[in-house]
């Protein structure tokens, strides 16, 4: 097994996808239009919050479910309404879904048995995948004795052993305490380093998806909204939606006169100005909202961007929260990273100049 | 302080229980303590013998009417478990089809006819198809009492594929397992418990029948419950207490294994 990079060849290709649950008046549309292009060898996530469409996009690339449109294509070929035991796709189940009445072994074995590997060949890829996750010496056990983290491992093993082309999981960490996640989010990046095969990966967690993706999908009320790596994402959220829920955001609204370059000037109500990012299909002008994240903005001497009263002063530790008002009467918050001990010069009622970072400043869709 | 409601204390629990548990087992306990009785009296007692067991295992009416409740019980609760499980696998396994609900109804719905009509209506069936083909063997008895099996054993087959995690076997499914593969490795053996609970309960039913077997019966085809019913008709001896002490044993071992058995298996 061998990592290669990640290539511009398309793994799974999921086309103008739409999903609606009933019929007439009464469906409801659990998916609506989704677009995504997953490519080899890339830790993919959907991302979004509960209800949002995850599982069920999930279930139609695994084939437990049928588009009401669109199509599905795996490695270029149309697999829309393949019955799942003909998907080269494997599914790491919410719950597991190991098979109680069978060893560690046994379960793992499965799809290679159901695909009628020789016995020695089924025999040595056991062997290697319980090595890969570490339970060589949990073969022969009932997986009803074992803890979350070790079915975990064993849900993994068992969808990995057939080597699909493409592996599904579904929020498989969410069911496990915070220590074990975070143990198990590494693991899952070694895995998929370690096998080179394409995952899709679920989860309505940001950090788990800021911290593990090659690229994110965010998701929303059946719609996806964007498509990005971790950073486009979280720098540049194309969407209000995208923007609160990754991370913690400034919003503020201003006047925007002409896009060049993909820069804009922007009026606040207090009149200062402030340069943002403005794709190129924004709004020409009018009343645009755009944002700036709390720690790419500071407090300066000077004149700076913004000028602002501080209102409170939060201490977390690694760093300060400034929570200021505006000039313009906008709520505002500054996040100063803590790189002395000696605290924050900043105090509540003190009138400050605030600066944004060269290119921190986004405009989203509202 | 007050304690919370328990029926336990309520006045008149103890006696109440007491005479449940009477009516249910003093007259079961009378019958079995007399099949031990020397004397010919199942009222009189006269002394422990096991005389009443001989003569039942000698009389070879008994042995005869015994042998054929067996084959009887035994291939119609094959038959109606296999019935029963495909039956319950085409009401919860299958997409939503039109008529499902109806078809569930129909199954059920032998569980709603007093079993005297059934009788009846066996009886006149029964006797027509006697005269048309000349074949007057066990066969209508075997298929009339796999008939009234079925529905008991798809009620408990049912609920167990109802209750099992529909996401095994679509985990089966998603590690290329065809539809009868899954089957075979995964919903069969989580069903099993369930289908030995349903062939034990159609078991046991099938040997207790009385009404139906009595009117579909050809002359010389008692099973136990019509040669005991026949007998008593012309006076009871202690022969019957020891007939049926070890028909109660057989019930008991029965019941018991099923439990056991379904306790491995979960
Ligand atoms: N079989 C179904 N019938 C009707 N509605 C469904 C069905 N499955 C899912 N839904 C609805 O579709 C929406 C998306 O569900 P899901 O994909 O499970 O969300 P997520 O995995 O993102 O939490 C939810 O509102 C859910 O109630
Ligand atoms: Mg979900």
């Amino acid at each position: 097994m061998k990592n290669t990079t990640i290539s511009d060849d398309c793994a799974v290709d999921i086309r103008a996808v739409r999903k609606a649950y009933g019929a007439g008046e009464s469906a409801f549309v659990a998916l609506d239009n989704a677009t995504v292009s997953v490519r080899e060898n890339e830790f993919f996530t959907l991302l979004g919050p509960s209800g949002c469409g995850k599982t069920t996009l999930l279930r139609m690339i695994a084939g437990f479910d049928y588009p009401t449109s669109g199509e599905i294509l795996l490695n270029g070929s149309d697999i829309t309404s393949l019955p799942p035991f003909q998907r080269p796709v494997n599914t790491v189940f919410q719950n597991y879904a190991l098979f109680p009445h069978m060893t560690v072994a046994e379960n793992v074995a499965f799809g290679l048995e159901a695909l009628g590997k020789p016995r020695t060949e089924v025999k040595a890829r056991v062997a290697e995948m319980l090595r890969l996750v570490q339970l060589e010496h949990l073969a022969g056990r009932r997986t009803n004795q074992m803890s979350g983290g070790q079915q975990q491992r064993v849900a993994l093993a068992r969808a990995l052993a057939p080597q699909p082309k493409v592996l599904l999981l579904d929020e498989p960490l969410s069911a496990l305490d915070y220590k074990l996640r975070k143990e198990m989010q590494s693991e899952l990046k070694r895995l998929q380093y370690e096998t080179g095969i394409t995952f899709i990966f679920v989860t309505h967690d940001q950090e788990e998806a800021l911290t593990m993706s090659d690229r994110i999908a965010v998701m929303s009320a059946g719609r996806i909204l964007q498509i990005g790596t971790p950073r486009e994402i979280y720098n540049r959220p194309a969407d209000r939606f995208v923007a609160s829920f990754i991370g913690e955001t400034n919003f503020l609204t201003g006047a925007l006169h002409g896009v060049a370059n993909g820069k804009a000037k922007i009026t606040l109500k207090s009149g200062q100005s402030v340069v943002v990012n403005a794709a190129s299909d924004a709004p020409a002008s009018g009343d645009v909202t755009f944002i700036v994240r709390p720690e790419h903005a500071s407090v300066v001497e000077g004149s700076g961007d913004l000028r602002g009263i501080v209102e409170k002063v939060v201490y977390f530790g690694t760093d300060t929260h400034l929570h200021l008002r505006l000039s313009g009467g906008e709520a505002f918050t500054v996040r100063q990273q803590n790189g002395s001990v000696s605290g924050s010069a900043v105090e509540a009622g003190q009138a400050v100049a605030v600066a944004i970072a060269e290119g921190a400043a986004q405009v989203v869709r509202a | 302080m007050r304690k919370g409601f328990s029926v336990r204390h309520q006045p008149g629990f103890t006696a109440i229980a007491i005479a449940c548990f009477a009516l249910l087992y003093l007259p079961v306990v009378t019958l079995v303590v007399y099949a031990f009785n020397s004397a010919p009296s199942v009222a009189a007692w006269g002394g422990f013998s096991l005389h009443w067991f001989e003569v039942a295992l000698t009389n070879s009416d008994v042995i005869d009417a015994s042998v054929r409740s067996f084959q009887i019980a035994t291939v119609a609760a094959t038959l109606a478990t296999v019935f029963a499980t495909m039956a319950a696998l085409a009401t919860t396994r299958t997409r939503r089809y039109r008529g499902q609900t109806f078809i569930y109804a129909f199954i059920n719905q032998p569980l709603m006819v007093p079993e005297i009509v059934t009788a009846v209506a066996l009886l006149i069936i029964v006797a027509q198809l006697k005269a048309v083909t000349g074949y007057s063997g066990l066969g209508y008895l075997i298929a009339a009492h796999t008939a009234f099996c079925i529905p008991f054993a798809y009620l408990p087959i049912r609920a167990r594929l109802e209750n099992m995690d529909l996401s095994l076997e679509r985990a089966a499914a998603d590690l290329y397992a065809k539809p009868l593969y899954t089957f075979r490795r995964v919903t069969l053996p989580l069903l099993w418990p369930g289908i030995l609970g349903a062939f034990m309960l159609a078991f046991v039913l099938s040997l207790d029948d009385v009404v139906i077997t009595e009117f579909v019966k050809s002359g010389g085809q008692d099973t136990l419950p019509t040669y005991m019913l026949g007998q008593i008709r012309r006076g009871i001896t202690p022969e019957m207490n020891a007939i049926s002490t070890a028909f109660l044993l057989l019930s008991v071992v029965i019941v018991t294994l099923f439990f056991v058995v379904s306790r491995k298996c979960t």
